[in-house]
């Protein structure tokens, strides 16, 4: 059984991750984001749009049960699902087009995974302090007074903020006041209910425990960014030519004085300039930056793990880019807060292009963040994305407040009746989406003998309610001998005209006869 | 990912097997992973004993939740029947007429007669109400018995020439050839008057003997100018319409044989044999009234 002994646990414990507190412009950034995506999570359902008496004044709100979305002066009906459709190929687009520019940029800054954890590990912070007091809370065995006191105040508030995420969630597909009070008052549906639950369920379970666990087995997108990386990608990364070899204390002052031990003895076997003038080697001389003095001398990096430490997904970015860093840019912070104090030059750690590389080992300034980002790829994503947004306003702007659908019954394709005219259905949704009811009127364009009439009045014109679509069955009749009662198919178009707006929009179809 | 190979201090360990010289590196996956996987497991067997899973010679392991979706079906039935049971009786205690005008009515009595009829009609009558040869369309507006809400009604109530209902519309046409009430010649002679009334190819040397022969045998009940009688279910025979054939053949067979459509009574109230409750029949009568033809 020794073969078994030798082979290594095919599973892992979790390693908890302590990110400690950092500061700096990417934190920064970090936290405008959070807090304008998280406000506008929590605070768009409550905002109200007045759309007069018939319609929600609710200014975000997807409608299932009537099925309609909408937002703002905006409202969509199943029929224009185009529009979803285009936002998500927008959404999509700009997802590459962001990849190929900034790497994995939605992860680390603008994902909700990413998002919530971060409010999380602060909610964590403020209770039961930052790393280090983290880290011997969770070294501590015995669960005594004070640590049951801090882990439960935790988890009520992270309980607190997953129950005000999973309502939140609900509240965009009702009316929120109302569902809001059905919810207090025990009276909201069981959908709502399971639905608020499951969320909450899954917001305290990612974002409290799951967290990086999520970014690295469960979310496929880390492992499909490579494909829209290239070489001009910015990305997180380490600059190991300008930070190796690594070392701190002992281990750098051993190396600096062997540079310096080196250094002399190239001067003392050099020219003679009069033996006592040989220059005194000086302890904790900083060598300069060429390449080739950081090629024998020790590099920039202290391996102080500040960048380690701050790591919300535990990894060390000095081992390269690697899948389960998110570029949160939180080593970029505590690293340049490191390089500032042993006066280094910021960027140790920095957003950096594979092809940069070379022109900085040859001592060159890497190009300009600019001439990375415009590339004909990420130039091209940017036109399609414009593309398919300028469709959409367009779309948005054409489509008519009136419209209809013409649907032929066919079952049968025609009717004879007792005098042997010819008679075809047809079921017309006419859509009104105005705020009022309106009259309609429907007319024929095609062969002059072919008359219209409609199901359930002698008129040619209907009402139809605000905001629906009305179902009005419609009746083209050909004179018996007439040509279109005799041929197989005719053209005809139906137009319907709003009484009140003179709007117009029509619809073509086809006419069977006896041939048919 | 290139660079991490030359810094070999961050390469896990392998897991020894090797192949060709290629090994492989452990990258162990997360214990919550595999423990996961056994929740499943434990799961999966909860669940095969609260629901209906392990196969039984004659059926299945009935599991202690008592979980049935025949159960679930008849009870969703039920609660549907139960929420329409206002407007069901609504709809049949109302004047039959005034159905029509009202808009929450009348549209759930389409939608309900629709789907009474496509349950109950449409083996004969068609999906489409277009009915078939012998089984009358009902989109067109001839009516055998009249297409005005309350003779729709009627009709389904109590059907056509069947013995399971008193009140059936009952009316017959003789087998004028069968039964020798007219000679061979004078039914071809009559057969041409009829397909003449309506514009079809006929000998018209016989027209004339034919009207004659009509006049005599067949105007009591599709009356003088043949525009037939809704009071006898006697069919016009001088409109486009035809039930049977409008062809000298098919016309040439009913006057001889005659014919005798049938349709069941539907009231459960007027026949041991029906089955439509009285809100059922006025759903339907509503839904095939608006269908095109209705009076």
């Amino acid at each position: 059984m020794s073969d078994t002994d030798n082979t290594p646990s095919l599973y892992a414990a979790r390693e908890p991750i302590f990110p400690r507190r950092v500061s700096g412009n990417f934190r920064n950034l970090k936290w405008i984001i959070l807090a304008v995506t998280l406000g506008i999570y929590y605070i768009t359902p409550w905002i109200r749009w007045d759309r007069g008496p018939s319609l929600p004044d609710q200014a975000v709100l997807l409608d299932l049960a009537n099925r309609r979305f909408y937002f703002f002066w905006i409202e969509i009906w199943p029929h224009e699902f185009y529009f979803v459709a285009g936002l998500l190929i927008m959404a999509g687009l700009g997802l590459f087009l962001f990849t190929s520019a900034l790497g994995r940029v939605w992860c680390g800054y603008a994902c909700p995974q990413t998002v919530w954890t971060d409010l999380f590990i602060l909610v964590e912070r403020w209770i039961e302090g930052d790393r280090n007091a983290r880290l011997r809370l969770h070294r501590q065995k015995k669960m005594d007074l004070r640590k049951a006191r801090l882990r439960l105040t935790k988890w009520v508030a992270w309980f607190l903020i997953a129950l005000a995420t999973g309502g939140a969630w609900i509240f965009y597909f009702a009316d929120a006041p109302t569902l809001l009070r059905d919810l207090v008052t025990l009276n909201a549906h069981p959908v709502a209910y399971t639905t608020m639950l499951v969320l909450t369920g899954t917001t305290f379970l990612f974002g409290g425990f799951a967290r990086e666990q999520i970014c690295i087995y469960a979310c496929p997108w880390p492992r499909i960014q490579a494909a829209m990386m290239d070489e001009d990608t910015l990305t997180v990364g380490y600059r190991y030519w300008r930070g190796e070899p690594r070392g701190k204390g002992n281990v750098r002052r051993r190396s600096q004085a062997q540079a310096h031990k080196a250094e002399a003895e190239a001067q003392a076997s050099g020219p003679d300039l009069g033996g006592s003038y040989a220059r005194t080697p000086v302890p904790n001389e900083m060598t300069d930056l060429t390449p080739e003095a950081t090629d024998q001398g020790p590099g920039d990096c202290i391996d102080c793990m500040a960048c380690v430490n701050v790591c919300p997904m535990g990894i060390d970015i000095r081992d390269g880019q690697q899948m389960e860093c998110i570029t949160c840019a939180l080593c970029i912070d505590a690293c340049d807060d490191v390089m500032a104090k042993i006066g280094k030059p910021r960027g140790l750690i920095d957003y950096l292009a594979l092809s940069d590389e070379d022109r900085e080992r040859a001592g060159n300034t890497p190009r300009s963040v600019w001439s990375h980002v415009f590339r004909p790829r990420t130039v091209l994503y940017t036109v399609l994305w414009a593309a398919v947004g300028l469709g959409l306003i367009f779309a948005l702007f054409i489509r008519p407040d009136i419209d209809l659908t013409v649907a032929p019954v066919r079952n049968p394709t025609f009717v004879t009746m007792s005098d042997g005219s010819i008679r075809n259905t047809y079921d017309v949704r006419l859509r009104n989406k105005h705020g009022e009811a309106r009259m309609f009127k429907l007319s024929l364009k095609g062969h002059p003998a072919l008359r219209v009439q409609l199901e359930g009045t002698p008129y040619q014109s209907v009402m139809v309610p605000a905001d629906t679509a009305f179902l009005q069955r419609v009746y083209i009749i050909a004179p018996p001998g007439a040509e279109p009662a005799q041929a197989e198919t005719s053209d005809v178009r139906i137009w319907v005209e709003d009484l009140s707006s003179g709007e117009r929009a029509y619809k073509d179809t086809t006419f069977n006869g006896r041939g048919n | 990912m290139t660079k991490k190979s030359e810094i070999k201090k961050g390469d896990p360990e392998t897991t020894g097997h090797s192949w060709d010289g290629i090994e492989e590196f452990n990258n162990p996956l997360p214990r919550w992973w595999v423990w996961v996987f056994y929740a499943t497991i434990v799961w999966g067997v909860i669940y095969t004993i609260a629901y209906p899973a392990w196969p039984l010679v004659n059926s299945a392991t009935a599991g202690v939740m008592g979980w049935s979706t025949r159960a679930n079906v008849a009870a969703e039935i039920a609660a549907a029947e139960e929420a329409n049971a206002a407007i069901n009786e609504r709809l049949a205690s109302v004047e039959l007429a005034s159905i029509a005008d009202d808009a929450e009515l009348s549209t759930y009595a389409v939608s309900a007669g629709s789907a009474v009829f496509k349950t109950w009609c449409a083996q004969c009558h068609g999906s489409g109400a277009a009915g078939a040869k012998g089984y009358p369309n009902l989109l067109d507006d001839a009516w055998l018995w009249g297409g005005d809400i309350e003779n729709i009604h009627y009709t389904i109530s109590h059907g056509i020439r069947n013995e399971d209902d008193p009140d059936a519309r009952y009316s017959e046409m003789p087998a004028f050839g069968r039964d020798e009430l007219l000679s061979g010649e004078e039914i071809d002679q009559v057969v041409n008057y009829v397909m003449s009334l309506s514009g079809e190819p006929q000998d018209a040397s016989l027209v004339e003997a034919g009207a004659e022969v009509f006049s005599y045998n067949c105007a009591a009940c599709h009356g003088e100018d043949a525009q037939g009688d809704n009071l006898q279910g006697a069919p016009n025979l001088a409109d486009a319409i035809w039930l049977y054939g409008g062809d000298y053949d098919t016309i040439h067979n009913t006057v001889y044989y005659s014919r005798f459509g049938v349709m069941p009574p539907w009231s459960e109230e007027a026949s041991p044999a029906g089955r439509l409750s009285e809100a059922e029949i006025r759903a339907v009568a509503t839904y095939v009234h608006q269908l095109g033809g209705g009076e």
